[in-house]
């Protein structure tokens, strides 16, 4: 799936449309960025209710292609700004992380530890 | 920050760069005069005056006791105690320093410290050397000028913008999460343009990055260097404290010493220092409470010496 299929889900507003239109190919569900760092893979989605500057960041460091900010939690807007600067695609949903994990996880056919 | 402001200030982090990259033995006087415990301060008088010296360390067994200064000569003379144990005029309490620390401990030291002379001792605890700023000067006036050599050396060879020699240093400050990350960004994209296989160039980034955060979360503020060249990069942090009192403890993953509003930011699971172990090929810590943390992470860029786990 690629990044502008999640725009077009029901269950997620996209925030930042300024976004490279890339292949989704796993996804990474964490709210500590060093985790998200150090165990994120490429291409990834983000799903997390860190809704922070210091997660674009992360993201563009350690290659997430969007990012899906959980709960509804509200965004703030410089990290609006530093997603559109990155180029990564910011996605909210009043979902947790847990159903929106499950949801992602069938898009992409499954996940890896089934 | 303005184009002319950078300049001064870059070359000032090279001095601090070139005291971290150097090491109190490398440094101090070898030679020591000290006395024992059995002198009087007539014998220290002697040596002091003979060997033109300011002062000495007292040892008992090569272990330091105390340490005799000019001053504690003068009050001995004013009040007619030469004949008195050295015991009774020296100072009893010492700070050494370790042979092994990085000179930039050293120079924490000095500003912490009103002496002007350090007893440097080896992991053993007994006396192997005396550091003084004038050894510190001295070393340094030499490593400037080795440095300078090399730059003029380099400056007649031609530019190459393909090029991946590199070197440069960054200025974090406590608690700057605005500012934390853009050196890690910026080295990013220099190794991306110059086409480092996009695995290797996460692994710089996750290094670095998580260091600058260290810098910014846990220190009361230092500098990130980067030194890179076609062989690998090697990024050094060195800050000027606290300090970690438990380096292993610091390097288990999920042991973290983050307050509250670093939590909030993101940060403290505990997994920044283990996350630049795991990616670097070579790795080194150092730290000492008060004085300062020095990490040295080194990621290959030739793939055959790279780390065969990543």
């Amino acid at each position: 799936m690629k990044v502008s299929d999640l725009a077009s889900m029901d269950q997620f507003i996209c925030m930042q449309n300024e976004y490279e239109d890339r292949e989704i190919t796993a996804g990474y569900t964490s709210d500590l960025l060093s985790d998200v760092m150090g165990n994120a893979e490429e291409g990834s989605v983000l799903i997390t209710i860190q809704a922070h500057k210091n997660t674009v960041a992360v993201s563009s460091l350690a290659g997430i292609a969007a990012i899906i900010i959980c709960n509804n939690r509200p965004l703030p807007e410089d990290m609006l700004a530093a997603s559109a600067d990155e180029g990564i695609a910011v996605f909210q949903t009043s979902e947790n992380q847990f159903n929106t994990s499950a949801l992602i996880a069938q898009h992409l056919g499954g996940c890896s530890a089934v | 920050m303005n184009k002319e402001h950078k300049q001064p200030l870059q070359s000032s982090l090279r001095v601090q760069e070139l005291l971290y990259g150097l090491r109190i033995i490398e440094v101090m006087t070898k030679k020591v005069f000290a006395v024992t415990r059995n002198c009087n301060m007539r014998d220290v008088q002697a040596i002091m005056k003979n060997n033109s010296i300011s002062g000495m360390p007292v040892v008992d067994n090569k272990r330091v006791v105390g340490i005799v200064t000019m001053n504690d000569l003068m009050n001995a003379l004013e009040q007619g105690g030469m004949e008195d144990s050295v015991i009774k005029w020296m100072a009893g309490e010492v700070q050494t320093l370790a042979e092994d620390m990085p000179l930039s401990f050293a120079i924490s030291a000095f500003g912490k410290f009103p002496f002007r002379q350090f007893p440097v001792v080896n992991k053993k605890n007994e006396l192997t050397g005396i550091l003084t700023f004038r050894n510190i000067n001295h070393a340094l006036i030499r490593e400037l000028s080795r440095q300078l050599r090399e730059m003029e050396q380099q400056s007649e060879q031609p530019v190459d913008r393909a090029s991946l020699n590199f070197s440069k240093v960054y200025q974090l400050n406590r608690y700057d999460f605005e500012n934390g990350g853009k050196a890690s960004s910026r080295i990013k994209s220099f190794l991306k343009e110059r086409g480092v296989p996009p695995k290797t160039v996460r692994r710089v980034a996750v290094a670095s990055y998580e260091l600058e955060i260290n810098l910014v979360a846990h220190s009361i503020g230092g500098m990130l260097g980067f030194d890179i060249n076609e062989n690998r990069v090697k990024i050094s942090s060195h800050d000027r404290g606290p300090g970690i009192g438990n380096v292993e403890n610091a390097m288990t993953e999920g042991f973290s010493t983050a307050n509250e509003w670093i939590r909030s930011q993101g940060f403290g699971a505990g997994m920044g220092l283990p996350n630049v172990k795991r990616v670097s090929d070579e790795f080194a810590i150092e730290s000492a409470v008060g004085m300062g943390t020095m990490v040295q992470a080194i990621i290959y860029l030739k793939p055959e010496k790279q780390n065969e786990s990543q």
